[in-house]
């Protein structure tokens, strides 16, 4: 369970000029979600996505990760929660360059210390899972799209995360294989019983998920569930 | 992990040959030439050990010095006159009168004043460079007059007969040793010449002597331009007969050959306190001992200080090829800004993205260490080749040297790596 507080975050340019992204955000995530943030851009929802992801740390307010406050979080310590609690799945991929599909997926493990033996094993579990199992050896640039981000999906379930964060997983992608990877975040969610943040501009997207937050100039005005799931094409 | 991170390091030197190559080019110049300037430095030093010290360990040098020089430069001065062969001492214009040298009754007393400490005494006066000649045979000589401990004293191998002893040094006898060289060119039919006569030709002199020993000629050092028939070896007789028509009887220098049980260090500084009691009256010039591991340890030092110097000079290439890998590294750090972002969301700390970027800069040094030692010991090889000197190659200093350059990658990566840890992983991630 994931949970905002009273979240606001201000960026400063400048003595007299101050931005504020983000305005009193509260939200409650319960564990096995699938929810949606959608906005359009500069709506703040990149904002959220990097304190969801402890990447970044709001000005005021709280954000606690399954019971656990982040706000006097180390540096070092916001990592160990990047690395074991969050998977990330992003728009591009970012995929490791020069480093195979299963070394890719074997990343957040070697940054916890795991052995490599169980790594291996763990990985090829993985991408077993997304499908992937036959091209394990292959170098990113050797992938299609659609398969680079399944194996970044793959890389991001490593550590048995409590979320799955996924910013525009589809931005990159066309429409079919876009419906492919939207069908694996589900089957994650159902199958896996994993919590899923999707960020999307999409609304279309959004639809499929269990439950559509509206963002608009920082501040959340809508929150609403979707009781018809299913694909509009 | 370092593992990981090492073959992580190979990666992507391998991604970047050519890049990688020409970062390396700056450590792999300073690193050869170092090495080749340590593998000849060495060889030389080597070569000068083993000629001097087949001069013998045991003995002790007592030359005539101007008052008022440090033992520095009469250290120098004795390595150089060593190393020439020559008789000269004088150094600052000054000679010595006949009165201040060395004389019989000094080096006689020596022997009878330390009894049971040394085995004999050595003299030596050159009487200059002659021929011998038979018929259309001949030989190049240079005249060596000596005493029966010279032969000790220079460790001289005789092949049959004998040495020079000291009834015909007080009998001013014309008996000769020659080396097997002399025998090679004068007797060509192999017969016995111990006993034969042979003519001596001086520039102003034609004398006659009768060889009475044969020595084994050994090249010392470069064999110089002169044809193997042409060498000219050293022609010993009695010094009472080469000074016989020199009105000088005394010596500028001799050598005392300690006795084998006998400390050479306390040996040497008997006798310098018995010629300073000698000359303490002598206003202008005083005796001073010395022995060959004094001289030695000068002569080491020297050229360890040479080759330091220009290790110290080749050792700015490496400067420049160390900052060639952090100009290339903070190059890489910025390509891979993106790359960095994503390790970071995926929970890598600043120290994991940090010892990543150090090793991969301590590698790219080391690999280029390493074909800069390959190439070094090559050169050395060749030019210890060419000099006909002594290859030594401390594994060591070839250890020490691998390490120095993997130093090298971890000083001048040890910025762009900091660079790399402390990134903003939002920023990192959103770069394009």
């Amino acid at each position: 369970m994931l949970e905002l507080k009273n979240i606001v975050k201000k960026y400063f340019i400048g003595e007299p000029n101050e931005l504020t992204v983000l305005r009193n955000i509260n939200l409650k995530v319960l564990d096995g979600e699938f929810v949606s943030i959608v906005g359009a851009s500069g709506s703040g929802k990149s904002t959220m996505m990097n304190i969801l992801g402890a990447l970044d740390r709001p000005t005021e307010g709280i954000y606690s990760l399954d019971g656990q406050s982040t706000g006097s979080m180390t540096d070092n310590q916001l990592s160990e929660i990047r690395n074991e609690r969050i998977g990330f799945v992003f728009q591009t991929f970012n995929l490791i360059p020069r480093n195979t599909a299963l070394a890719n997926v074997e990343l957040p493990m070697f940054y916890c210390g795991m052995g490599k033996k169980a790594r291996r094993e763990r990985a090829k579990e993985l991408l077993a899972l997304v499908g992937m199992e036959d091209r394990m050896d292959h170098m990113p640039n050797e992938l299609s799209g659609g398969q680079k981000q399944r194996v970044a999906i793959a890389r991001s379930l490593a550590n048995n995360p409590s979320i799955v964060l996924a910013d525009e997983p589809t931005g990159a992608l066309d429409t079919k294989t876009g419906n492919m990877v939207m069908d694996l975040f589900l089957k994650i969610n159902e199958e896996e019983k994993r919590t899923v943040i999707l960020i999307t501009h999409n609304e279309e997207l959004a639809l499929e998920t269990q439950r559509m937050i509206t963002l608009r100039d920082g501040e959340i005005i809508s929150d609403k569930r979707i009781s018809e799931r299913g694909r509009v094409s | 992990m370092i593992v990981e991170n090492i073959a992580l390091a190979f990666s992507s030197i391998r991604a970047n040959k050519m890049r990688s190559l020409l970062t390396m080019l700056g450590i792999i110049i300073g690193i050869m030439s170092v090495i080749a300037i340590v593998i000849v430095g060495d060889a030389m030093t080597a070569s000068v050990t083993e000629n001097m010290s087949s001069l013998g360990a045991g003995n002790i040098t007592v030359s005539i010095q101007e008052k008022g020089l440090d033992s520095a430069e009469i250290n120098v001065i004795a390595g150089e006159r060593i190393s020439l062969s020559g008789g000269r001492t004088a150094r600052t214009g000054n000679s010595p009168e006949s009165s201040d040298l060395i004389t019989d009754e000094m080096i006689n007393s020596v022997a009878e004043s330390f009894p049971g400490e040394v085995l004999g005494v050595s003299v030596s006066y050159s009487g200059g460079s002659a021929q011998v000649k038979s018929k259309d045979l001949y030989a190049n000589i240079s005249i060596s007059g000596t005493n029966s401990g010279y032969a000790t004293a220079n460790n001289i191998t005789m092949i049959s007969g004998r040495y020079i002893s000291e009834r015909d040094v007080e009998a001013r006898a014309m008996t000769a040793v020659v080396s097997d060289k002399l025998v090679g060119n004068m007797f060509p039919n192999g017969d016995d010449p111990i006993g034969e006569k042979v003519k001596v030709y001086k520039s102003n002199s034609i004398e006659t002597y009768t060889i009475v020993g044969i020595y084994e000629y050994e090249q010392m050092g470069f064999g110089g331009m002169a044809a193997d028939i042409d060498i000219s070896t050293p022609f010993y007789i009695p010094v009472s007969t080469a000074k016989a028509d020199v009105l000088e009887k005394n010596y500028t220098y001799f050598t005392v050959i300690a006795a084998n049980n006998v400390d050479v260090n306390a040996m040497t500084d008997k006798l310098q306190n018995y010629f300073d009691n000698l000359y303490r009256n002598n206003k202008l010039w005083k005796a001073s001992a010395s022995n060959m591991s004094s001289m030695l340890d000068s002569i080491s030092e020297t050229l360890g200080t040479i080759s330091l110097a220009i290790a110290f000079i080749a050792s700015i290439s490496l400067l420049v090829g160390g900052i060639g890998v952090m100009n290339i590294m903070l190059v890489s750090v910025t390509e891979r800004t993106r790359e960095i972002g994503t390790r970071k969301a995926l929970g890598a700390k600043n120290f994991n993205i940090k010892i990543q970027f150090v090793i991969e800069a301590a590698i790219i040094s080391l690999v280029g260490g390493i074909i800069g030692i390959i190439l070094g010991i090559f050169i050395g090889i060749i030019i210890t080749n060419v000099i006909d000197a002594p290859l030594v190659i401390s594994s060591i200093v070839v250890l020490g040297i691998a390490m120095f350059s993997m130093a090298i990658g971890i000083f001048f990566g040890w910025y762009p790596a900091s660079k790399a840890a402390k990134m903003d992983p939002i920023e990192a991630l959103r770069y394009e």
